[in-house]
C-alpha cells in the first residue's frame, strides 16, 4: 500500500500513531513492511490457508462476537442434508460434475430454499438442449448467475434455523468443521509462517475486535489475481463477520483499487456481464422467458434493496430510450443485446485469432503490456480488420504492427499485418471535466483546467460524436436492428468550437430525473417502475439531487469527527453514505455497540435513526420492526437485518449460491505452483479454474509432473510507486523514467547463488510462453520458503515496462499464462512459474528456439495437461470458450439478410479475414 | 509598497524599524525578496480543482494554469482524502499533460502499411463510424437456432477501456455500444 497507494497509506500510519497495530502479509518485504509492526512473509497463493486458520482460531476458541453473529449473519440457518464438504470428497464439494468440470450448486442451498432459476441460466437446463450453450452460468461471471444482484433464498419462513447454533447442519457448525483442517501447523507447512508469528496476529486481531474495537483488512490485486481470488475475499469476509467488523467504523474490508476510476468503471460498467448499478446483463433465453417480466422475476428477490430491481431497470431503459421506452414495448428491454457465456477480454482476444472479432476499440488501456500472455493479445490484434487506439502517448498497443516483439523475432511481418489502425489522441484529466469514482466509492468532480491541444479530445467527445455520426448514417434505415441506435436518447448539450458535450448533463442523466418535468430526483428511493422516472445508474441516483452537482462539493473536514469526516466533500454512492451496512454499527435494539464505535443509532423520542452517517435503510424503520407477510424489498427485512442488499438481510458466512467454485473457501495451489497441495493432496489447483488451452498459452508442468524442475521457481508480478500499470502514463515521463529506468527481478541471495545471478546484471526469465530479460536485484526482501522439506524460491517481478517510451524493457506479463478464476474471469497474474538464468535473452529469431528447448525438456509440448482433478478431461479446458458455431446462428451475411439486402453504408464488402491478406479498405484519398 | 521602500534601508535600520527578531525583512536580499513561491496564486492566471488521474486514492489536486497551460500542481490541502499530499505519480501531472512525446494529432495506418500517415480527425471519426456499421451488419446475430433465443447482438467488435475514464464517458460508451448490439465491452476493472 505504501508503494502503490502512497498517499492513502498516511491514514494507516496515522492509525498506527494512535495505537493501531499494523500487520503486513506479503510474500515480499516492501515499503509497507518497513513501517508495519510486523511483516508476515507468506508464500504466494496460500492466503486461504492463512485466513482459514484465523477463522478456525476464532471458531475453536469461541472468540466470535456472539451477539453480532447470532443476529446479523446466517450462522443459524441450516444447510441442506445432501451437502457434503470437500473434506469428505477428496477436495471437491458435493455437486461436482467430472464430465463438465463444473458444479451443480443445488446441494449447497439452505434447507427449505427453493433455488429460483434466473432466466436463461443453467438452472433451467431443460430450456436449452444444446449442451454447449446449456452452461451459461458456468461460463458467465459468478455474479451473473446471481449473487451481485441478490440471490433469492426463497421464503424466509420456509428456512430452518437453529438460533442456538448447535445443530450439526447449521452454517456455524458447517463452518467450524470445514475450517478445522486449517491449523497453525498447516499455516507453517503451507504458507511458511511460523506458529509464534501466527499466534501474534491471531491474538492481535481477536483482541482488537468486539464492542469497543474494530479491525480492518486491506487488500488489492494480490488477492484478486488468483484462480481462487474470489474465495480469498470470501475468507476475509467470513472472518470479519465472525468478529463483528462489518458495517462499523474502522472495520470492513477495503479493496484498494488500482486506477483513478476503476471503481467507477465497475459501477457504471464497461463490463460485458453488467448493466449500470450491478444489474445483470440479460442472458439469452427462449421466447417467452426473455422479456422484462422474466428478467425481473429472476433478479428481484422479495427482500432487500434488489427487491426494487424493476424500478432500477425501467428507469435505466427510460434514460436510454426515452419516449421510445413504453410499457407496450417492455420499456425497450428487448433492445438490449443478450449474452451467452463469457464475453470478457480473454475470449474476445481468442475471437480475434479466429477472425470472429474484427474491430477493437482500446481507450486508455494497453493490453499488449498489461494483460496476461500479452503476446497472445498482439497476435490477436494483428488479425483484426480495424483497431482504434485512444491514448495520450504512442503506446505499445498502437504500434505492435511496427515494432512489437514479434516483429523482432520475425513471427510477424509489418507488411503482412492487415490491421487498419487509427490512433486518436486523447485529452488528459485536466483537459475535461467529469467524475472519477475513487476507491472509497467517492465521486469527485474535476473541473476542466485547459483546452485539449490539436486533435486531442475526451472520450466523452469521441463517443458522443461517433454515436452522432453512426446515427446520421443510419437515419434512413428502417431495419429493426437499427432501432435501438436510432431511438437512443443522444442529444446532450454541447459547447465551444469543438462541440464538446456537457459532462454535467450526462451526470444528471445518470443521477436521474422525473420524465414529466426533467427535474433531478433526490435518489433511488424516488425511482419508479412505471416509466415516470429515468436514471442511468440507480446507485448513483442522487449525485445530482436538487439540480446541484453534488460530486463537485469541496467542503473540507469540518465535523472533526473521525467516523464521518467531510460528508460534504464529493458524493459517495449510495446516497452519500460513507459506511455501507451501517445498521450493523448498532446492536439489535438500535444502540451503538459502544460509545467509542458509534455511527448511527435509533432515537426513540424522534422515532428515527440518527447519527453520523446516512442509514442504509428507511430512517423510520424501528429496530424491532418485523415484516408482515407479502412485504417487499427493504420492508421485507427485519429492523435488525443490516445487510440490506441480501435477500435475507444477513451477512453470509456460507454462500448458498452465487459462487461457481464452492460455498466456502478451500485452499488450492495456483495453477502453476512450486508446491503440492498439502490441504487436499488429490486436487492440486482449483478444479473450476478457467484455462485458455492453446498451443500459444501452454502451461508449465505441475509439481507432480516430471518436467516441473524445468520451471522451478514461483514468480509474482507487482507494481512500484514510480510507475503506473502498463506504463502509458509513466514510462514516457522523464523523471519517472529516471526513477525506475529498467525492468528488474527481485531474487533472494540464496536464489542468486543457486543460479549465479549478479546484482545489477541482466537475467533471463523463461516460461513455456516466452522468455524475457530483466535486471537482477538481489535482496533480502524476498525470502525462500521451506515447503515439504524443499526450499522453494519466489521471484518478484514488476510489470510496468514495454518497448515504447523513455523507460523501456520487456513486459513481465508476456511470461504468464491466461488462467482464470471462473467467478470473475480474472487471470492469475500473481502466481506462475519460470526459470531464471544469468545473461540477456536471445535476440530476434533465436528467441523461439531457446523457449522451445525449455518446452522440449519439460515434455513437449508442455501442458495441455493431463488433469489431476477427479474426472477432469482435457477437452473441458477451454471448451466453454468456444464461439457458437456459425450454423447455430441466424447470421445474416451480405446478400442473405432476412431483413432485406444490406444497405449501402459507403464501405465495401471484404473477403474473409486472414493474416497476410491484401489491404481491403480503400485508404482515404487525402492520406493515400 | 511601503515594505519595498523600507527594504532599501540598511539591514540594521530595517531590523530596528520593522523586524525586531532580525529574521524577516532585515535578512532579506533583493533577490530573495523577488522570489515567489511556486504555489503563489499570483504566478498563475487561475488555480483549478482537480483529482489525481493515477491511482484510486483520489488525491485532491490544485492545477496552476498560466497562458492556457498547466504550469504547476499542488496537493489540495482541503482534501479529506489526501490532506495536501501527492506521491511521485501525482506530482508528475504537469509533465504528463505537457509531455513533449505526447501525440496530439490523429495517426493512421492503412492495412499492411509500414508507416503512419496523417489523417483529419473528422475523416477518422467518419471512417470509424463506417467500420462499426459495416462490421456490425456482417457479424450480426439475431437468434440462436437451438431454442430460438433472441441474441440481437454482434461479437464482431469489442471495446477495452482503461480505468482512468470518467464515469460519464463509461456511461456513454456502455449506452452507445449496447444500443449497437455489442456485448464484448470490457474494462481494466476486470484485469
Ligand atoms: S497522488 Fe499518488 S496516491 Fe494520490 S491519487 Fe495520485 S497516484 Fe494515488
Amino acid at each position: 500500500m505504501a508503494e502503490c497507494h502512497p498517499v492513502g497509506f498516511q491514514w494507516v500510519m496515522e492509525a498506527k500513531e494512535r495505537g493501531a497495530k499494523v500487520f503486513h502479509v506479503d510474500p515480499r518485504f516492501t515499503r509497507t513492511s518497513a513501517v508495519a509492526d510486523e511483516h508476515l512473509g507468506i508464500r504466494v497463493g496460500t492466503d486461504i490457508v492463512f485466513l482459514g486458520a484465523l477463522i478456525n482460531h476464532v471458531l475453536q476458541n469461541g472468540l466470535e462476537f456472539r451477539e453480532y453473529v447470532e443476529n446479523y449473519t446466517n450462522a443459524a440457518t441450516l444447510v441442506r442434508e445432501d451437502f457434503v464438504d470437500a473434506d469428505d470428497l477428496g477436495g471437491v464439494f458435493s455437486g461436482w460434475d467430472p464430465e463438465s468440470g463444473t458444479y451443480d450448486q443445488q446441494s449447497w442451498g439452505y434447507d427449505g430454499m427453493d433455488v429460483r432459476a434466473p432466466a436463461g441460466s443453467p438452472f433451467k437446463k431443460d430450456a436449452v438442449d444444446d449442451p454447449q450453450e446449456g452452461d451459461d452460468a458456468q461460463t458467465s461471471s459468478g455474479e451473473q448467475s446471481h449473487g451481485a444482484h441478490g440471490a433469492d433464498v426463497g421464503d424466509p419462513d420456509e428456512l430452518k434455523t437453529d438460533p442456538t447454533l448447535q445443530h450439526p447442519r447449521c452454517v456455524f457448525q458447517v463452518l467450524k468443521r470445514h475450517f478445522a483442517r486449517y491449523t497453525p501447523d498447516m499455516v507453517e507447512r503451507v504458507c511458511g509462517i511460523g506458529p509464534d508469528q501466527f499466534a501474534r496476529i491471531a491474538d492481535a486481531i481477536t483482541e482488537n475486535s468486539g464492542r469497543e474495537k474494530t479491525t480492518c483488512f486491506i487488500y488489492s490485486v494480490g488477492w484478486t489475481h488468483h484462480t481462487t481470488g474470489t474465495q480469498y475475499i470470501r475468507a476475509a469476509s467470513i472472518l470479519q463477520l465472525l468478529l463483528g467488523n462489518m458495517g462499523r467504523p474502522g472495520g470492513g474490508i477495503m479493496a484498494l483499487r488500482g486506477h483513478a476510476s476503476i471503481q467507477g468503471s465497475t459501477d457504471i460498467p464497461t463490463l460485458y456481464n453488467l448493466l449500470p448499478g450491478y444489474l445483470p446483463m440479460p442472458s439469452a433465453a427462449p421466447p417467452g422467458e426473455d422479456d422484462l417480466a422474466a428478467y425481473i422475476e429472476s433478479n428481484e428477490p422479495e427482500g432487500g434493496f434488489w427487491g426494487n430491481a424493476r424500478d432500477y431497470t425501467v428507469s435505466l431503459m427510460k434514460a436510454w430510450w426515452g419516449e421510445h421506452a413504453t410499457a407496450a414495448n417492455d420499456y425497450g428491454f428487448g433492445y438490449l443485446p443478450r449474452i451467452t457465456g463469457d464475453h470478457s477480454i480473454y475470449p474476445t482476444i481468442m475471437g480475434m485469432h479466429e477472425g470472429e472479432v474484427e474491430g477493437f476499440f482500446v481507450m486508455g488501456e494497453n493490453p499488449t503490456v498489461g494483460s496476461a500472455n500479452s503476446k497472445l493479445h498482439r497476435m490477436g490484434m494483428a488479425n483484426l480488420k480495424w483497431l482504434v487506439v485512444r491514448d495520450l502517448q504512442m503506446i505499445e498497443s498502437a504500434t505492435f504492427w511496427k515494432d512489437g516483439p514479434e516483429i523482432e523475432t520475425g513471427e510477424l511481418r509489418t507488411e503482412e499485418i492487415g490491421t487498419e489502425v487509427f490512433f486518436l489522441p486523447a485529452a488528459t484529466h485536466a483537459e475535461k471535466s467529469g467524475t472519477f469514482t475513487n476507491t472509497h466509492r467517492l465521486l469527485q468532480w474535476r473541473h476542466q483546467a485547459v483546452e485539449p491541444p490539436d486533435d486531442c479530445r475526451s472520450e466523452l467527445h469521441f463517443t458522443y460524436h461517433l454515436g452522432k455520426r453512426i446515427r446520421e448514417k443510419l437515419a434512413a434505415s428502417t431495419d429493426e436492428r437499427d432501432r435501438p441506435l436510432l431511438e437512443l436518447t443522444w442529444d446532450y448539450p454541447t459547447h465551444g468550437p469543438t462541440e464538446d458535450p456537457s459532462g454535467e448533463a450526462v451526470l444528471k442523466e445518470i443521477s436521474g430525473y422525473t420524465v414529466a418535468d426533467g427535474k433531478a430526483v433526490g435518489g433511488y428511493r424516488e425511482l419508479k417502475d412505471d416509466g415516470t422516472t429515468a436514471s442511468g445508474c440507480w446507485i448513483y441516483s442522487g449525485s445530482y439531487a436538487d439540480e446541484v452537482n453534488q460530486t463537485a462539493r469541496r467542503t473540507p473536514n469540518t465535523t472533526g469527527d473521525i467516523a464521518s469526516p467531510a460528508p460534504e466533500w464529493g458524493w459517495a454512492w449510495p446516497l452519500n453514505r460513507r459506511v455501507l451496512y451501517n445498521r450493523a454499527s448498532a446492536d439489535p435494539a438500535g444502540k451503538p455497540w459502544s460509545e467509542r464505535k458509534k455511527l448511527i443509532w435509533w432515537d426513540e423520542e424522534q422515532e428515527r435513526w440518527t447519527g453520523l452517517d446516512i442509514p442504509d435503510f428507511a430512517g423510520d424503520m424501528r429496530p424491532d420492526y418485523v415484516p408482515e407477510k407479502g412485504a417487499k424489498a427493504e420492508w421485507a427485512l427485519r429492523g435488525d437485518d443490516p445487510f440490506v442488499m441480501q435477500a435475507d438481510g444477513k451477512g453470509w458466512l456460507y454462500a448458498p449460491s452465487g459462487l461457481l467454485d464452492g460455498p466456502m473457501p478451500n485452499h488450492y495451489e495456483p495453477h502453476e505452483s512450486t508446491a503440492q497441495n498439502l490441504v487436499h493432496p488429490g486436487v492440486q489447483a482449483s478444479p473450476t479454474r478457467q484455462i485458455e488451452e492453446r498451443e500459444d498459452n501452454r502451461s508449465n508442468p505441475e509439481p507432480t509432473e516430471d518436467g516441473h524442475a524445468v520451471y522451478p521457481f514461483q514468480v509474482m508480478t507487482f507494481r512500484i510507486a514510480e510507475h503506473h500499470t502498463a506504463g502509458g502514463m509513466s514510462r514516457f515521463l522523464p523523471h519517472m523514467a529516471e526513477l525506475a529506468p529498467d525492468p528488474y527481478a527481485e531474487v533472494s541471495p540464496e536464489l542468486a547463488e543457486l543460479r549465479g545471478l549478479q546484482h545489477g546484471e541482466w537475467a533471463t526469465l523463461v516460461s513455456a510462453r516466452t522468455a524475457i530479460e530483466a535486471r537482477v536485484m538481489v535482496t533480502d526482501r524476498i525470502r525462500p520458503h521451506v515447503i515439504g522439506g524443499r526450499q522453494v524460491h519466489t521471484i518478484g517481478l514488476p510489470y510496468h515496462w514495454g518497448p515504447n517510451g523513455l523507460a523501456v524493457g520487456d513486459s513481465a506479463n508476456d511470461l504468464l499464462p491466461i488462467v482464470m478464476d471462473r467467478n470473475t474471469h480474472i487471470s492469475e497474474f500473481k502466481a506462475s512459474t519460470c526459470d531464471i538464468v544469468p545473461g540477456r535473452r536471445p535476440r530476434g529469431a533465436d528467441l523461439e528456439p531457446f523457449v522451445q528447448a525449455y518446452r522440449d525438456r519439460a515434455g513437449s509440448p508442455g501442458r495441455p495437461i493431463t488433469p489431476v482433478e477427479p474426472g477432469r478431461t482435457p477437452e473441458h479446458h477451454g471448451a466453454d470458450q468456444r464461439p457458437i458455431p456459425p450454423e447455430e446462428l441466424d447470421r445474416p451475411l451480405a446478400g442473405t439478410d432476412p431483413h432485406g439486402p444490406p444497405k449501402d453504408y459507403g464501405t465495401t464488402e471484404h473477403p474473409p479475414l486472414g493474416r497476410g491478406r491484401e489491404p481491403d479498405w480503400t485508404p482515404p484519398e487525402e492520406s493515400a | 509598497m511601503g515594505k519595498t521602500r523600507r527594504r532599501r534601508l540598511p539591514p540594521l535600520l530595517r531590523q530596528l524599524t520593522d523586524d525586531p527578531t532580525g529574521r524577516g525583512v532585515a535578512a532579506q536580499s533583493g533577490r530573495s525578496a523577488a522570489i515567489r513561491p511556486r504555489n503563489a496564486k499570483d504566478t498563475a492566471d487561475k488555480v483549478v480543482d482537480s483529482v489525481c488521474p493515477y491511482c484510486a486514492v483520489g488525491c485532491g489536486q490544485k492545477l496552476y494554469v498560466k497562458d492556457e497551460k498547466v504550469v504547476h500542481v499542488e496537493g489540495d490541502p482541503d482534501s479529506p482524502v489526501s490532506r495536501g499530499r501527492l506521491c511521485p505519480r501525482g506530482s508528475s501531472t504537469p509533465s504528463l499533460i505537457n509531455s513533449p512525446t505526447r501525440v496530439t494529432t490523429v495517426r493512421y495506418r492503412p492495412p499492411n502499411a509500414t508507416e503512419w500517415q496523417d489523417l483529419d480527425l473528422d475523416t477518422a471519426v467518419d471512417m470509424i463510424a463506417d467500420r462499426v456499421i459495416d462490421t456490425r451488419r456482417r457479424t450480426w446475430q439475431d437468434r440462436r437456432h437451438s431454442d430460438n433465443a433472441m441474441l440481437r447482438r454482434t461479437l464482431g467488435f469489442a471495446h477495452l477501456g482503461g480505468a482512468t475514464l470518467d464515469n460519464e464517458e463509461n456511461y456513454l460508451l456502455k449506452k452507445l455500444f449496447s444500443a449497437a448490439g455489442a456485448v464484448a465491452i470490457e474494462n481494466q476493472a476486470r484485469i
